[in-house]
């Protein structure tokens, strides 16, 4: 587990001497050296304790050989290690039988039956009858630890995986074992249940089936499965995912071990989602986002109706035709969500078809994609890595859970600094070495006091403070990573450009991890789905208008029509007032999966294929591209987005040549040098960086015992996995010019209207469990999204005659919404924190109507009743 | 709307000072929420949870392993008789099973009363005096069937409060004061002193 | 006869009632040593202590001064001290730290000096509720008095002394399970390599963990030399040591009597000791060094009590406890309730102790309470090779911690002593004592 490799030690494993980085676990080693031991608390990314004793091998020492755990010893120069001999296997076969006598046989009925590792060793090794005649210690049936996971204690084997788990990776130690002996037992807190949004790790490491996640529980037998190894796209980090199904049914979804990404771990919603794909067919209601589009609609006497493919692309055809009619009268928007090389056919499309610049895969809730393209970028290795890392963020655990995990490992076991500008209580404060309290509108005045100007004295930082964290980031900016996105969609993003402007100026050596969490937004932006992009994350310099201004130049009529990629327009743009009565004064052609709000204001939907039912690449947010897999057949006669965008082409008498995934991969690594095709063909299963010259080492074999549930992958074929691959270099495709940098847009003057003694600014945040479509979904998780509440300062509250838990009026500039009150002296005064899409107003989120497109920052007034 | 009381809440805010970490405090802490309340509430192990930076899970699962705390409420008096190896060999089974009838409760179970729960406990180290029983952690020295029944005479009426306090009170004596060394002060003085030791040594042995 | 001639050193303020008290400690010669020790370079003082030979009273017996020696370099570095006797039928330190705790906190400043650390803490096992106010008492009074906290006598050493209340688990006595318990922890012991106290103990900073007893000879060592201390007893068993006899005797307690010069048989029958048996009956067997060491028959009572000779004939002094079993005590009995000790003690990480101590345990009870097969003898000890492989004197083991290989002493002894007496509960279908 040491970082440093100074050169290697040789020791010697049955008698073959082998060669191993000093530090390195002998379980490790010796397993490199194919001499494999077997273990049941090891795994690989947590730290060894040792307990299970499984893994115990004869090691030479002053006192002749001792059985010493493999887990736990480092290798040293000279060792002489043997894992085969009789004491060895006499040890072994002991502890596998001590772990059984009180183990159930229950294998039949249990959910780990057929890929349970304790049942894979004793077929292997067991000696076939029990010597232990006595009656087995029983406790009460499964019970509940958390809102998805069960406990069957009597199968518990105390390896304390899931316990280490969430104190050690989740940081959240809210289940520990209590009691002794073998009386132990895994326990949550009476009051405190186990809540965690990576809860579904806990099952996923368990090596037996103590943890059963609710959601898949008795759904399907391992050996009914059918797997194929994909990329999540439930947020912008892509980790590694097997997913799992049964027929044409997704049953389950499984965290592959990816280096350089999730190391295994997946966020319980990217984890539990699966409903949303293929559980809601017979939902039909189009306006209900849980539905699935499985027919062409198109709109007829006010209603939407089924139709024939024919008569839907015709009808679409005809409205993007009129709106090109008139000079700029057509755009498009959206298209986070789609593949690589569905962003790519309907960029062609938009751009070389019906001649628009008017393309934005953003909701106006993202940032400058100029500005993000040019931004020297850092990969999550090189985050993890870094010394200082400033995060710019809002609360990274609920926006982009891996990364967090990712970026809390590195404070804690390595030590290295996190400064966060703190915009309210986030999951890393308490591993972050400095955290500056920054109030709506003032990132980028919290950004030149760092960069060494004197600070604002209006703004709540102490010199302190200020100073440790230049301290922290140095001179220069070497060895420092600022992750930056979007803490609060009722700001204009202005202020955080701004920020970051002023970062890389002052900071030339700094690196940029941008924390934009649509799932495939980066690729998106390299396919050219941006004002001044084009594909292959390049520049036009021909600016069209973004998101918002097509939503204003639809209202004033400038612009016709629009196509949008994907239907959930309305329930991510920020003032959904002013995007309603936009879409409602243009023709709308929208290509979605699932239903939703927007489709009120559709005139034609085209239905589309959704993940796990299209294959291709997507782009994570450090710019590595990975695969995609479809395992199942999308419902009804929905088509795969290049299918779409094909033959409304060739409506308008145009061939885009991009009709399989094959072709337009290979269009675009030959036309843009973008990763792609060797994406797609290669063995290579973590991807490959944009622009980046490196090889992957192959994926090492996935280890049934240190992430059981994964083992079948390999079974099932995935496809090769050993062996390095040289994968096609990539050309650098187009560096940070002068020119492009200085196109970026920054506003000078930020403007905020001051405040009184009524009003605050509002800090929009997101939640992980929010009321998306991949949530509203999945029943099991619908379940969990929170309560809201404002969050107000208390000093506040008191000013204003409120009291925690009182229901307050928020009175906006067009609209006014109540609710209940919470004081939080995390958060700083003048500031009214109000979590994003979390509202179910009936027509959607009321927060979205409140926030107002148009002002830095968006000010409310408190009243009570 | 602290939970501890002022004459505890003083301890409290002293034992956490005696430790380089505060979860160090952990089970004074925890000793100190079994004396307020009899056994560990759900509300003292959340305070202490707060206390010590941790988790009520942790704290929970820290507590549980250790025999002396209840998680569940108890009788006035914990009465615990031992039967390991030395009390076993003198008469401490048939001790206990004396004692479940005279206090009416069985190994492990409270009286009707509340006034008396029995255990059973592993070596008291006292065994020079066996069987051994103690009540709330005192020692009764008591080792005969009549004896014991005189103890539990006068509990029932009253009697021995000075000796045996309720259940939970560890230690009356406070500690009086917190740490008084200047701890870093003598990491450096200690530093330098040894390095002059050093030097002299080492030009004596020339 | 025993040989009685040694000066008491823990023991020498036995007749007094008020032995706990500041007073009383002071007038008998208290606190002298310190001030002498505070006059000495550290260096010395852990010399003395290095001549003394004192072994660890604690249950290994590992020479102190070499230990002190072991300790790494380190700014910060602590003294623990085990006070958590719950070995059963050991009752040694619970006297020393009722009767004589200002004698404890001498010795305690003395080592604290010798090792230049700065804070020390006595973690005393939480059944001692007296014990721990008489301590605490004892410590404060010794604030009072300026033996503890800034410049010690108005030398240049301080030192912060800290009573921890331990709250009920025998595996807490196991130094790191103790250190773990210290940090707040359960009491899981951890595993060496690497966590050897002396390198990475208390928050990870080396420390060194001593017995209470070993700690209370400090002050009349620093006072007479080590040299007269290593003057008694005999071979690497210097001065004298506390024994602690229960079980079938006459007279059970706690007994100081010269190491090696004196053996079982003397500490047993001796009417100024032991005073014999009870009944007069005959010794069927003795455990030596608490319920971890294997037995020792009647033939084996001339034994001298020095480590070494211990040792040598596969047992252990352990924790200076000795039990005796006569005719009348039932061998299966003893070795259930002591099976039973360990399954309710075990700490639960390691399977084999985890899983083996219950699963033995449950298979001794059928013997003792019908049930038995005569098989079980078989599995009893095949059971107990897979937690201390080849059941050997001193044990491997496959476990973290030694608690697991201790579990299979008594089992071991008693089948190998008293087989017949299990066949015999086999075909009595329970225990024929009874
Ligand atoms: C299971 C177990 C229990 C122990 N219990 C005690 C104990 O109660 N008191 C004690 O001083 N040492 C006990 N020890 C020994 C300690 O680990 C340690 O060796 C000792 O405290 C060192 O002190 P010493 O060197 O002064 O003997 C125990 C060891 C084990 C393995
Ligand atoms: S041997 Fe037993 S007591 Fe020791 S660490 Fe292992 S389980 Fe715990
Ligand atoms: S002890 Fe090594 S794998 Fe469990």
């Amino acid at each position: 587990m040491t970082d440093v490799i100074r050169t290697t030690v040789s020791l010697t494993v049955n008698g073959r001497t082998i060669e191993a980085q000093p530090g390195e676990l002998l379980i490790e080693a010796a397993e490199r050296a194919g001499s494999y031991v077997p273990r049941f608390c090891y795994h690989p990314r947590m730290e060894p304790v040792g307990n299970c004793r499984m893994c115990l091998v004869e090691v030479e020492g002053p006192r002749g050989a001792t059985l010493q755990p493999a887990c736990f010893l480092q290798v040293n120069e000279g060792m002489v290690v043997t894992t085969d001999s009789e004491k060895v296997k006499k040890a072994q076969d002991g502890v596998l039988e001590f772990l059984l006598a009180n183990h159930p046989l229950d294998c039949p009925v249990c959910d780990k039956g057929g890929e349970c590792p304790l049942q894979d060793q004793t077929l292997a090794h067991g000696s076939g009858e029990t010597r232990f005649i006595e009656e087995k210690r029983h406790f009460a049936k499964p019970i509940e630890i958390g809102d998805l996971v069960l406990l069957d204690r009597e199968r518990c084997i105390q390896c304390s995986r899931c316990t280490r788990f969430a104190s050690e990776v989740a940081g959240e130690a809210q289940i520990d074992f209590a009691g002794r002996g073998d009386l132990i037992e895994v326990a949550p807190s009476p009051v405190e249940p186990f809540d965690s949004v990576f809860s579904g790790n806990t099952v996923q490491i368990c090596p037996v089936g103590a943890l059963t996640a609710k959601p898949y529980r008795f759904t399907a037998r391992p050996w009914d499965l059918e797997q194929v190894e994909s990329t999540c796209t439930t947020c912008a980090v892509g980790c590694r995912i097997a997913v799992q199904s049964s027929g044409n049914r997704l049953t389950r979804v499984l965290g592959i071990d990816s280096e350089p990404v999730n190391h295994g771990w997946l966020c319980d919603k990217g984890r539990f989602t699966l409903d949303a794909v293929d559980g809601n067919e017979l939902m039909t209601d189009p306006l209900d986002a849980r539905s699935r589009i499985t027919d062409p609609l198109i709109r007829r006497d006010g209603e939407l109706v089924p139709v024939s493919w024919g008569e839907a692309l015709d009808r679409a055809a005809t409205i993007l035709r009129d709106g090109a009619a008139v000079t700029n009268g057509v755009g498009a928007i959206g298209g986070a969500a789609l593949t690589n090389e569905a962003a790519f056919a309907w960029e062609r499309f938009v751009r070389g078809v019906l001649g628009s610049e008017n393309i934005d895969a953003q909701y106006g809730d993202g940032l400058d994609a100029v500005l993000v393209q040019a931004l020297p970028k850092a990969t999550i290795d090189e985050a993890a890595a870094a010394c200082t890392v400033v995060t710019i963020t809002g609360d990274l655990r609920e926006e982009l859970p891996i990364l967090y995990l990712r970026l809390r490992e590195s404070a804690v076991k390595k030590h290295n600094s996190i400064v966060e500008f703190a915009f309210s209580k986030s999951s890393l404060r308490s591993v972050a070495k400095v955290s500056l309290p920054v109030r709506p509108g003032e990132a980028h005045e919290v950004a030149r006091a760092l960069a060494g100007s004197a600070p604002d004295p209006n703004l709540a930082l102490s010199s302190e403070e200020l100073n440790e964290a230049r301290r922290l980031v140095g001179e220069t900016g070497e060895g420092v990573v600022f992750v930056v996105g979007r803490p609060n969609i009722g700001e204009s993003a202005v202020v955080i450009e701004t920020a970051i402007r002023t970062l890389t100026e002052r900071f030339p050596q700094a690196k940029f991890l941008v924390a934009l969490r649509r799932a495939n937004v980066m690729g998106a932006l390299d396919m050219g789905l941006a004002p001044g992009l084009a594909p292959g994350r390049g520049y036009s310099g021909v600016f069209g208008r973004d998101t918002l201004a097509q939503l204003e130049a639809m209202r004033t009529g400038a612009q016709k029509a629009v196509l949008l990629l994907g239907g959930c327009l309305l329930g991510n743009v920020v003032n959904s007032i002013h995007a309603a009565s936009a879409l409602a004064a243009a023709d709308v052609v929208v290509v979605t999966g699932h239903g939703g709000a927007t489709l009120a204001y559709a005139d034609v939907v085209l239905p589309a294929a959704i993940q796990h039912e299209r294959a291709g690449t997507v782009t994570n947010l450090e710019g590595r591209v990975t695969n995609v897999a479809a395992k199942l057949v999308a419902p009804g006669s929905a088509w795969n987005d290049l299918a779409i965008a094909s033959e409304l082409a060739a409506q308008f008498g145009q061939h885009l040549g991009l009709d399989t995934v094959e072709q337009a991969s290979a269009t675009i690594e030959s036309m843009t040098g973008y990763p792609s095709s060797s994406v797609l063909r290669s063995s290579t299963n973590d991807g490959v960086m944009v622009g980046r010259h490196e090889t992957l080492p192959a994926r090492r074999s996935l280890d049934p015992m240190a992430n059981p549930g994964i083992r079948s992958v390999d079974s099932v074929g995935l496809g090769a996995r050993s062996g390095a691959t040289d994968v096609a270099a990539t050309p650098a495709i187009t560096s940070t010019t002068a020119a492009t940098w200085s196109q970026v847009t920054v506003g000078q003057g930020i403007t905020i209207a001051p405040l009184d003694a009524y009003s605050l600014r509002i800090l929009a945040s997101r939640r992980l469990y929010d009321r998306g479509i991949a949530m509203q979904g999945s029943p099991a998780l619908a379940a969990l999204v929170p309560q809201v509440s404002l969050r107000v300062a208390r000093a506040d509250l008191n000013r204003l005659a409120a009291s925690d838990g009182d229901v307050v009026v928020l009175v906006g500039s067009k609209t006014s919404l109540q609710l209940s009150v919470v004081a939080d002296d995390e958060l700083p005064s003048g500031v009214a924190e109000l979590p994003f899409n979390l509202l179910d107003g009936g027509g959607g989120d009321p927060v979205r109507a409140i926030l107002e497109a148009g002002s830095d920052v968006t000010v409310i007034r408190l009243e009570t009743r | 709307m602290s939970y501890f009381d002022d004459n505890r809440r003083a301890r409290v805010d002293e034992l956490l000072t005696l430790y380089p970490r505060v979860r160090s405090a952990m089970l004074p802490l925890l000793h100190l929420v079994q004396e307020q309340d009899g056994y560990l509430t759900d509300e003292g192990m959340g305070e202490v949870a707060r206390l010590t930076n941790t988790t009520i899970a942790e704290v929970r699962g820290t507590a549980s392993f250790y025999d002396m705390f209840h998680l569940e409420p108890v009788g006035r008096y914990v009465v615990g008789i031992c039967t390991n190896i030395a009390c076993m060999l003198v008469g401490g089974d048939e001790l206990l099973e004396h004692a479940t009838r005279t206090l009416g409760c069985p190994v492990g179970g409270t009286s009707e009363d509340g006034l008396f729960t029995l255990e059973e406990t592993e070596c008291l180290a006292d065994c020079d005096i066996a069987p051994v029983v103690q009540i709330n952690h005192r020692y009764v020295r008591t080792t005969t069937p009549d004896t014991f029944d005189q103890v539990a005479e006068d509990l029932r009426a009253g009697r021995r409060g000075e000796e045996i306090p309720p259940h939970g009170t560890l230690i009356r004596v406070r500690r009086s004061g917190g740490l008084r060394a200047d701890h870093d002060e003598i990491i450096a003085e200690r530093a330098t002193a040894k390095s002059a030791r050093e030097a002299r040594s080492s030009q004596e042995s020339k | 006869m025993a040989t009685l001639d040694a000066p008491l050193i823990v023991t020498s303020r036995r007749e007094f009632d008020d032995s706990f008290t500041l007073e009383r400690y002071v007038t008998t010669g208290g606190y002298v040593a310190l001030k002498k020790a505070l006059t000495m370079f550290p260096e010395a003082v852990a010399s003395e202590v290095d001549t003394a030979s004192l072994l660890g009273r604690g249950g290994a017996g590992f020479p102190a001064g070499r230990k002190w020696s072991m300790l790494r370099k380190s700014p910060i570095s602590y003294l623990v001290v085990n006070g958590d006797e719950s070995e059963p039928a050991t009752f040694k330190d619970h006297y020393l730290i009722e009767r004589d705790p200002h004698q404890l906190i001498e010795g305690v400043i003395i080592a604290a000096y010798a090792l230049q650390v700065s804070q020390a803490f006595i973690f005393l096992r939480g059944e001692f509720a007296l014990g721990l106010e008489r301590v605490q008492q004892a410590v404060n009074d010794a604030y009072a008095h300026g033996a503890l906290g800034p410049k010690i006598f108005g030398s240049a050493f301080s030192l912060d002394l800290v009573v921890h209340p331990g709250a009920g688990a025998y595996i807490c006595g196991e130094e790191t399970s103790l250190i773990e318990a210290l940090e707040g922890k359960r009491g899981f012991p951890r595993i060496k390599p690497p966590f050897f106290p002396a390198v990475t103990g208390l928050y990870g900073e080396p420390t060194v963990v001593n017995n209470i007893e070993t700690l209370s000879n400090l002050p009349w060592i620093v006072n007479n030399g080590g040299a007269a201390f290593a003057a008694l007893g005999g071979g690497r068993s210097t001065g004298t040591r506390l024994f602690a006899l229960a079980g079938r005797v006459k007279n059970p307690g706690v007994f100081e009597i010269e190491m090696v010069k004196n053996t079982f048989r003397d500490l047993i029958y001796d009417p100024r000791l032991g005073g014999g048996i009870l009944g007069d009956r005959a010794i069927k067997a003795i455990i030596p060094g608490g319920v971890s060491a294997p037995w020792f028959g009647p033939e084996l009572l001339d034994l001298p009590l020095g480590q070494d000779e211990v040792a040598e004939k596969g047992s252990m002094l352990g924790s200076g406890s000795i039990v005796v079993m006569d005719e009348t005590s039932c061998a299966v009995r003893a070795t259930w309730r002591i099976v039973k000790f360990f399954s309710r003690e075990s700490c639960g990480q390691c399977t084999p102790c985890r899983e083996g101590s219950g699963w033995l345990e449950r298979v001794l009870y059928r013997l003792e309470h019908g049930g038995g097969r005569v098989e079980d003898l078989d599995l009893l000890l095949d059971l107990s090779d897979n937690i201390s492989p080849g059941l050997t004197w001193p044990p491997q083991q496959t476990t973290i911690c030694v608690l697991g290989p201790s579990i299979p002493s008594s089992i071991n002894s008693a089948i190998t002593m008293f087989k017949d007496e299990f066949l015999e509960h086999v075909h009595h279908g329970g225990c024929p004592h009874d």
